[in-house]
């Protein structure tokens, strides 16, 4: 069973995230990691794997700083990372970003499950999952909560609002997990040691066949105009609860007309 | 005028506030058309009217309902052809993201997903997203193909403007790579009987500080006609269902009235709600920082504070 797991490199949410002058995310004067949610998708390849055998491969595009993100996955387990970093993708939007993880997946070779997060924590549109399975033709199992592979098979459920459901594919298959799927593992001391061995590649647009000119800010296909910081929240009135709280909070709901 | 799409959000033909919305938002653009998914479109077509739908495409095919997301994607391909929109709206949902997306790739168009308003510009339709929890305001536009927009829930009232909704089938042929991804099983949640959580004018949440007993806070909840809702801390914790988790990895949630009960506001969680009109919080550590962000707070113990409120709340209704 081979596995490609794509991850993002994202500013931190705890940090100050913020824009650069060209309006593109601040990638390099904020602190980044791993993507969070990302950490399930790995978790869920290892799990796979140490069930059964085979390897893992971790995969992002970013920034020249995004290699800390695969060295985490690393930590956790994965066998090795490909980097694709080239100057010409700064910029791309998620059009751009599946175009160049779909040819990568397909240098690494022909994985029998391309994995992911349900989302990255920065951009949080949750798309590029379904565009790597319309640009790989791969059947797509997305946003799930379970996930069994056996006998050529990927089962998973998919939780809504009103419904669930059981979501079935044959190998290979594409894959998102969300965040209730696993609980995913701190590297330890052996796996960060074991990890700094592991190889890592990196590989440029030049690397996978593509043009420069399909991928970046001038090639995007959509245009952030600008961008404004919202006024922070004035804060209000605050009471301590001496045996009333309940009914001054009455009272603020009443004077707000919400009662 | 050009066209434009609007997914329709339905159960059973029975429309969705959402789908309102998004017609009154395609009138400022364009001549609203809908797109109906499903059977029962009669049941739908007063509504699809009443809100300005001009035409109703219609795509009765069950292999859209019974394999994810792709099949959906070639529907949407097929009316697109066919309509040659100036835009298409879909109701910022999972699947309808997911969907977009493939859309996206396959008419070669810009996608933005969730917006919080779409206007007609200059340059084109424009529109307004939040983001970095809700830190930052961007504006963007589409520069390639048709926009394809998905909008949250709230955005605009709808407003009625009768038309004539004209039924216009589409046969979709659904190809053997789309049903890659089998539906083999539905199984149908529990309804609470409450709001959706998204749709909701006044949400109230219970976190970690309810110890696992989130009565109260339903309680107050069904006072107050509200949605219910979780924080990270309570869902994981295994207190409350996912689906009613709000925050950066739950929902996104931007009511006229956002109570927050014994919820410390990590980052995680004010990404989910810090768009809210009006906030309050309750929680025993004055410390807290979702304090920073209300209108009105209380320091104490939501077990009495709660239960208090939601008296005087009634007896103020009597």
């Amino acid at each position: 069973m081979n596995i490609v797991v794509c991850v993002k490199y994202v500013p931190d949410a705890q940090g100050d995230r913020t824009f650069n002058e060209d309006n593109t995310t601040d990638r390099a004067n904020v602190d980044g990691l791993l993507s969070e949610l990302d950490e399930y998708a790995v978790e869920a390849a290892l799990k796979i794997v140490e069930a059964g055998e085979g390897e893992v491969t971790v995969v992002t595009v970013g920034p020249e700083q995004a290699a800390d993100a695969l060295k985490k996955a690393l930590q956790m387990g994965a066998d090795k990372a490909v980097h694709v970093s080239d100057e010409a993708i700064h910029g791309s939007d998620a059009v751009a970003t599946s175009l160049v993880l779909a040819e990568a997946v397909k240098k690494i070779g022909s994985p029998d499950l391309v994995l992911t997060g349900l989302s990255s924590t920065d951009g949080t549109m949750s798309v590029v999952p379904a565009m790597l399975a319309e640009r790989l033709g791969l059947p797509q199992v997305t946003q799930v909560s379970t996930l069994e592979v056996a006998d050529g098979t990927v089962k998973g459920r998919r939780d809504g609002d009103a419904v669930s459901e059981s979501l079935e594919a044959s190998l290979p298959a594409l894959v998102s997990v969300t965040d209730q799927i696993n609980e995913p593992r701190y590297p330890s001391f052996k796996g960060i040691m074991a990890a700094k061995k592991k190889p890592v590649e990196t590989w440029s647009l030049a690397d996978l066949g593509v043009d420069a000119g399909q991928v970046g800010l001038d090639a995007a296909w959509t245009k952030v105009e600008s961008f404004a910081q919202r006024p922070p929240r004035e804060q209000g009135e605050i009471v301590t609860d001496e045996g009333d709280g309940g009914t001054k909070l009455a009272e603020f709901l009443a004077a707000q007309k919400f009662v | 005028m050009a066209e434009v799409l609007v997914l329709v959000d339905h159960a059973d033909g029975q429309v969705k506030k959402t789908t309102a919305e998004l017609l009154t938002i395609a009138r400022s653009l364009g001549t609203p058309s809908a797109v109906f998914i499903g059977g029962n479109v009669e049941a739908a077509r007063p509504r699809l009217a009443q809100f300005g739908a001009e035409k109703v495409y219609v795509i009765d095919n069950d292999d859209v309902e019974n394999y994810l997301v792709a099949p959906l994607a070639e529907a949407l391909h097929a009316v697109v052809q066919q309509a040659s929109p100036a835009a298409v709206l879909l109701p910022s949902t999972t699947h309808n993201k997911e969907a977009a997306a493939r859309l996206a790739i396959k008419t070669e168009s810009g996608l933005i997903t969730d917006a919080v308003a779409v206007e007609a510009g200059d340059a084109g339709v424009s529109t307004t997203q939040s983001v970095f929890a809700g830190s930052y305001t961007v504006k963007a536009t589409v520069t390639k193909g048709t926009p394809i927009i998905t909008v949250k829930p709230n955005v605009v009232p709808p407003s009625a403007s009768q038309a004539g909704a004209t039924v216009v089938p589409v046969d979709v042929q659904v190809s053997d790579a789309a049903k890659g991804a089998k539906i083999a099983g539905r199984e149908e949640k529990q309804k609470s009987g409450r709001p959706e959580l998204t749709e909701a004018a006044i949400v109230v949440s219970g976190g970690r500080g309810t110890g696992g007993d989130f009565s109260p806070v339903e309680t107050f909840a069904d006072t107050l006609g509200a949605a219910v809702g979780a924080s990270r801390a309570a869902v994981d914790a295994g207190w409350y269902p996912h689906s009613n988790q709000v925050g950066q990895t739950g929902k996104q949630v931007s009511p006229q009235l956002y109570v927050a009960a014994g919820i410390s506001g990590a980052i995680q969680h004010r990404a989910g709600m810090q768009t809210s009109k009006t906030i309050i919080a309750i929680n025993k550590d004055e410390e807290a920082p979702i304090f920073e962000l209300v209108d009105f707070g209380v320091v104490g113990d939501l077990f009495t504070v709660l239960p208090q409120a939601t008296e005087a709340v009634q007896k103020a209704r009597s």
